[in-house]
């Protein structure tokens, strides 16, 4: 099987959800699972979660490109994606030495990963967070706020 | 997070920076406390019929709180009351704007209000199932909204018996994936079907056609939040609360160069000058520059109209902006007009769903303009060239991103025109790099409440 039984259990919740006969409905969250479980989107997941929804893996593969929170065929990244919001709310609260730090720490660029495959660190768009400014956001899954450039380091080190 | 301030507040009332502890004002129990639920209540016990509540709805002048300003009431009666299938309803908490933050707060302080809100209207529409389209981006959100909605339904707020009279309504999370454009309704609609973003063409608007064409009604995480107070106070009531055409209060997230970002609740009409003292002020008491009193999509207004605006939706409009989603983006001195152009450029151009060219190549070739004249690279002839095609994009794609983008540009340049031409022929900020730096810096927020 490709996917855990603990995540087909999670996909099944998710296409209950929705009216009898559309499960298409829940391929963004299927694919969310998928990317849990495996860390990116390959073509093989791709074309198992589309046997899983009766869609064309084609289909499936239009929705893993489109949204910017899916890893889709790339190269497994680093084991933890810092997003850094550069939106021009976070912008005026100081992200653009945020970022500026964080790149000579990691030594990389936007989109590139360390040596090492600790951390992929990523522009993003805003994260509708602007009160926290300047905002920037550890697997999608926790947000660090009011970065400073001095309170970088304590972001390094949490995803150590 | 916490609502910093308010005035007369309506949505965030018993949890605003004034009361002493917040930390489980979210629950159920809570906000049954505070009055919640009883509008609800009402309804099915006095068998209010679906047509009175939206009458009321009307009467009460709110308006869609998501960007669009459009009445609801007005939204809810184009749905077929007399259609025998499946009708839903749909709760956008895509809220993706740029300066806009007020959906996540929302739901992290006072989700039982969105989720009686959409009962109350998927009663009204005639809709058993409802879904809530959360901005993937807001984990924590979320996971809030979840456990409200098992609270509710445990208290039988929501479920195929409601109260006991019989009432159905389902809800159901739909997260979204980190897409812009999602925020606009007929894209969320392609995007619950599980494909990709991208805005239909309208007609059929979503009452006639929407979720697997099936009618369907979209409202704002705002809208709903406000619909049970509008009518456990009254219609009139809540009209009264705002100004004439603009009912009640409206949620305003505040940030840039602001002292304490965050939002505040207060009535539609309030000065912008009082608004922006309840925030503190501007960031270490800097000369306000200009303002974007409506989220990014919204053209900037310079500091003296600002001055002399009220927040509401006509007065925003006349001024020759948008009241949007309430995001206020404060600029002080110490901004770059073409940088902060910039950066709204570079969003819409990521942003733009690709389905219509001139969005699609518009927002590039803005961008790719905008930032060679911050880069000190802009040639004669740049801003005549990105008028042109501000104004070639304008009502030309199928949905309001480009228009967006648009406004934004033109907004700039038609008020600080000199600026931009400054940068062009002298290849550098009129503001000095390390002033806009210094601008940028993070403030200690102070703690105490400031009272209007």
């Amino acid at each position: 099987m490709m996917l855990t039984r603990e995540s087909l259990e999670k996909i099944d919740r998710e296409i209950a959800k929705y009216p009898e006969g559309r499960k298409q409905s829940a391929v963004m969250a299927a694919l969310a699972v998928a990317q849990d479980e495996k860390g990116f989107l390959s073509d093989e997941v791709i074309e198992f979660v589309a046997g899983l929804l009766g869609m064309a893996p084609i289909a499936v593969r239009e929705v893993a490109s489109f949204y910017a929170m899916y890893k889709y065929k790339k190269e497994p990244s680093g084991k933890t994606r810092l997003t850094v919001c550069t939106s021009l709310p976070c912008r005026l609260s100081g992200a653009d030495e945020v970022a500026e730090t964080l790149k000579e720490k990691l030594g990389i660029g936007w989109g590139e990963t360390t040596p090492d495959g600790r951390v992929t660190l990523v522009e993003g768009e805003c994260m509708g967070a602007c009160g926290d400014a300047p905002v920037a956001l550890i697997d999608d899954t926790r947000m660090c706020c009011r970065l400073t450039r001095e309170g970088v380091d304590a972001v390094l080190r949490e995803i150590g | 997070m916490a609502i910093l301030g308010a005035i007369d507040p309506i949505l965030t009332k018993g949890l605003d920076a004034d009361a002493s502890d917040v930390s489980d004002a979210w629950r159920c129990r809570a906000y049954v406390d505070r009055g919640g639920y009883a509008a609800l209540r009402k309804i099915v016990s006095e068998k209010i019929p679906p047509a009175r509540v939206i009458a009321e709805v009307k009467k009460s002048a709110l308006r869609g709180r998501g960007g669009a300003g459009f009445p609801t009431g007005l939204k809810w009666s184009f749905m077929p009351s007399d259609y025998d299938g499946d009708k839903y309803l749909i709760c956008n908490s895509d809220e993706g704007e740029p300066g806009s933050f007020k959906d996540r707060d929302l739901l992290l302080l006072n989700p039982h209000a969105v989720i009686e809100g959409m009962v109350i209207g998927a009663y009204a529409i005639g809709a058993k199932r409802a879904y809530h389209y959360i901005h993937g981006e807001i984990p924590e959100a979320c996971a809030r909204f979840l456990e409200a909605l098992d609270e509710a339904r445990a208290a039988g707020f929501v479920g195929s018996d409601i109260l006991g009279s019989g009432l159905c309504v389902e809800i159901a999370v739909h997260r979204g994936r980190g897409a812009y454009v999602c925020g606009e309704e007929t894209a969320m609609l392609e995007s619950l079907e599980g494909k990709r973003g991208q805005p239909r063409n309208k007609p059929p608007f979503p009452a006639a056609s929407g979720f697997y064409g099936a009618p369907t009604t979209i409202n704002n995480t705002e809208t709903f939040a406000a619909v049970p107070f509008v009518l456990s106070m009254g219609a009139d009531a809540y009209l009264a609360a705002g100004k004439p055409g603009n009912g009640g209060t409206k949620l305003f997230s505040v940030s840039g160069h602001i002292e304490r970002p965050g939002n505040y609740e207060v009535p539609l009409g309030t000065p912008f000058g009082t608004l922006l003292e309840l925030a503190g002020g501007v960031r270490a008491a800097r000369a306000l520059k200009a303002c974007i009193p409506g989220g990014t999509s919204a053209a900037v207004l310079p500091a003296e109209v600002m001055m002399n605006l009220a927040m509401d939706y006509d007065s925003i409009s006349r001024a020759g902006s948008m009241l949007g989603s309430g995001a206020v983006i404060v600029l002080d001195e110490t901004t770059c007009m073409v940088g902060a152009l910039e950066a709204i450029t570079c969003f819409y151009q990521r942003e733009s769903c690709g389905q219509c060219s001139p969005c699609r190549e518009g927002t590039r070739w803005m961008h790719r303009i905008v930032r060679r004249i911050e880069n000190g690279e802009g040639r004669p002839g740049d801003l005549e060239t990105l008028e042109d095609i501000a104004r070639n994009i304008s009502g030309r794609s199928i949905c309001a991103l480009g228009d967006a983008a648009s406004a934004a540009v033109q907004g700039f340049l038609k008020h600080f025109r000199g600026e931009f031409a400054h940068h062009v022929e002298r290849g550098e900020c009129l503001v000095p790099r390390e002033v806009q730096r210094e601008g940028c810096r993070l403030r200690e927020i102070s703690k105490e409440a400031s009272t209007p």
